[in-house]
């Protein structure tokens, strides 16, 4: 296993919530050092791919050693999509993917310092918990009118914001960067934001580099089929770089999440030493801030959206509908609820509306 | 030393549910009934800060922690499904008189 940071692997979601949380917090790796022997797994950490032969079927890193396989699984995932002309501007920006940038935003927000966030989305959004919780001045840029539009009904992003507003942080919706000041940021509708430190959250792009080198094009993602086979010979691509079909969403995307980037990695690894298995497990996250876990199943847009639970109570959920198909879910503290719901679109089961409208309705019976 | 801990009727553990029962250091255990025994593992998921007992899901002897629905084989205490990796404690049931206690 190649890899070109110096850490074994690691989960990035604790890095915009546990280790945000508490500044001595360690990072936890997946496994220790004796785990991945015990397992036969070679690892090589701080070892860039620069080069690939897909006629030799070899890959060599950056110091020259060259690495033959049989198979070859490209997992080389995203970067943070960047605001370059905001870096050369004498600001502070920062971006948060791996653990050193962890470290740095999270030394950042021990001072009181004022925070602008670029981008309302997940990332940017734990990222603005954390530094409020640190006692920040945050502020949140974000370019839709509402938070999440694309993963959240309405209902869901007011909640998240109007919590986000009661620790203090504010957000200006519907508007850009369009420059900068010498203290901060000029935005779209042409105000000026003071800042010590602007992170950027605007979203993340496929690391192509490996592909490109074998022929694959990559500037959407690497196409993959459900075995997880590219259009290369025996080069198997999974997680956030996989350009893969989705049910739920009508069209291929890049599923973004932990959960695939385990699952569809399981799968994968299953089809390369020739055990077929098709891999279709509709797209799944969560996301932690405060005091709300909010979990997204499938696909939530262009849908009917059938409310269950009561919203004032901070517990409920909302299903999403095309037709008589469940395409998406998603739940507000309550994961036993998206537990269930998850089964039910995988199995592509059809209860009818009426009963997932009745509150009283228990999930369970839609799997039986 | 050993010591054991009486924690609830033997019959307020239900098959396809889990009890949560406390321990005497403050954290808590969780009970499950498997074709008709009963079992014990500590209540803390060893992924996360998840309660099996309050977010867990029981299917047979599998239970399924449901904030990154790892799965562990609530007999043994075994991880069976990522990303769970470290085995959960277990610990000896017996009943006596009607109470489920254990050894802890
Ligand atoms: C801060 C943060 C929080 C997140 N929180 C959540 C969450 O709460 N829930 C959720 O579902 N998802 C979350 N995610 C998303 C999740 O972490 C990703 O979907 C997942 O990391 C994708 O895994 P991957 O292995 O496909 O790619 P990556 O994790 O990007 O790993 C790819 C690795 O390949 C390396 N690499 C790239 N090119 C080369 C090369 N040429 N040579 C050698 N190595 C190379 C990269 O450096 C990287 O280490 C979060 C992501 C971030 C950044
Ligand atoms: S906390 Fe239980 S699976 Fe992650």
């Amino acid at each position: 296993m190649l890899g070109d940071e110096p850490h074994p692997p690691y989960e990035r979601p604790q890095l915009s919530k546990d280790m945000l949380a508490a500044a001595d917090k360690p990072v936890a790796y997946i496994k220790q050092a004796s785990a991945w022997n015990d397992l036969d797994v070679k690892l090589e950490t701080s070892a860039p791919v620069t080069d690939c032969d897909a006629g030799r079927r070899t890959v060599a890193t950056a110091d020259g050693r060259v690495f033959a396989f049989d198979r070859l699984l490209v997992a080389t995932g995203t970067r943070p999509r960047r605001l370059a002309q905001l870096e050369s501007c004498g600001l502070e920006v920062q971006y948060l993917r791996n653990v050193e940038d962890a470290l740095r935003f999270r030394q950042s927000i021990q001072g009181k310092a004022r925070i602008v966030i670029v981008g309302g989305g997940v990332i940017g959004l734990e990222a603005a918990c954390a530094a409020a919780k640190h006692g920040c001045q945050v502020t949140v840029i974000e370019s839709e009118q509402r938070l999440l539009a694309r993963a959240f009904p309405a209902v869901v992003s007011d909640l998240v914001a109007a919590k986000h507003r009661s620790h203090d942080v504010t957000f200006r919706l519907g508007a850009t960067v369009s420059g900068t000041t010498p203290n901060g940021l000029r935005l779209s509708d042409g105000t000026e934001i003071a800042a010590d430190l602007v992170l950027v959250g605007i979203g993340v792009e496929p690391v192509a580099t490996v592909a490109e080198r074998l022929g694959l094009p990559a500037a959407g993602g690497i196409a993959v089929d459900s075995c997880g086979r590219t259009a290369a010979p025996e080069v198997f691509c999974a997680g956030d770089a996989a350009l893969q079909w989705s049910r739920c969403h009508g069209r291929a995307i890049r599923v973004e999440t932990w959960a695939n980037a385990q699952n569809q990695a399981i799968a994968v690894a299953a089809n390369m030493i020739g055990e077929p298995r098709d891999y279709n497990d509709p797209p799944w996250f969560w996301t932690d801030q405060y005091d709300l876990n909010i979990q997204v199943a499938g696909d939530m847009l262009d849908s009917d959206h059938i409310l269950r639970g009561d919203v004032a109570s901070g517990k409920f959920s909302v299903i999403a509908m095309r037709g008589s198909d469940i395409v998406g879910a998603l739940s507000v503290n309550s994961a036993k609820e998206m537990a269930m719901l998850r089964r039910v679109i995988a199995a592509a089961r059809r209860p009818a509306r009426s009963d997932l409208e009745s509150p009283a309705y228990d999930l369970r019976a839609a799997l039986k | 030393m050993a010591e054991t801990v009486i924690l609830c009727a033997a019959d307020d553990v239900v098959e396809g549910e889990i009890k949560q029962a406390p321990l005497p250091d403050g954290s808590n255990v969780a009970l499950y009934r498997v074709e008709d025994l009963i079992y014990a593992t500590a209540d803390m998921c060893t992924h996360g800060e998840a309660s099996l007992s309050l977010e867990g899901i029981l299917n047979g002897k599998i239970v399924e922690c449901t904030f990154h629905f790892g799965t562990f084989d609530v007999t043994t205490g075994l991880p069976t499904g990522m990303p769970c990796e470290i085995p959960l404690k277990t610990y000896p049931v017996s009943i006596v008189d009607g109470n489920v206690q254990i050894e802890v």
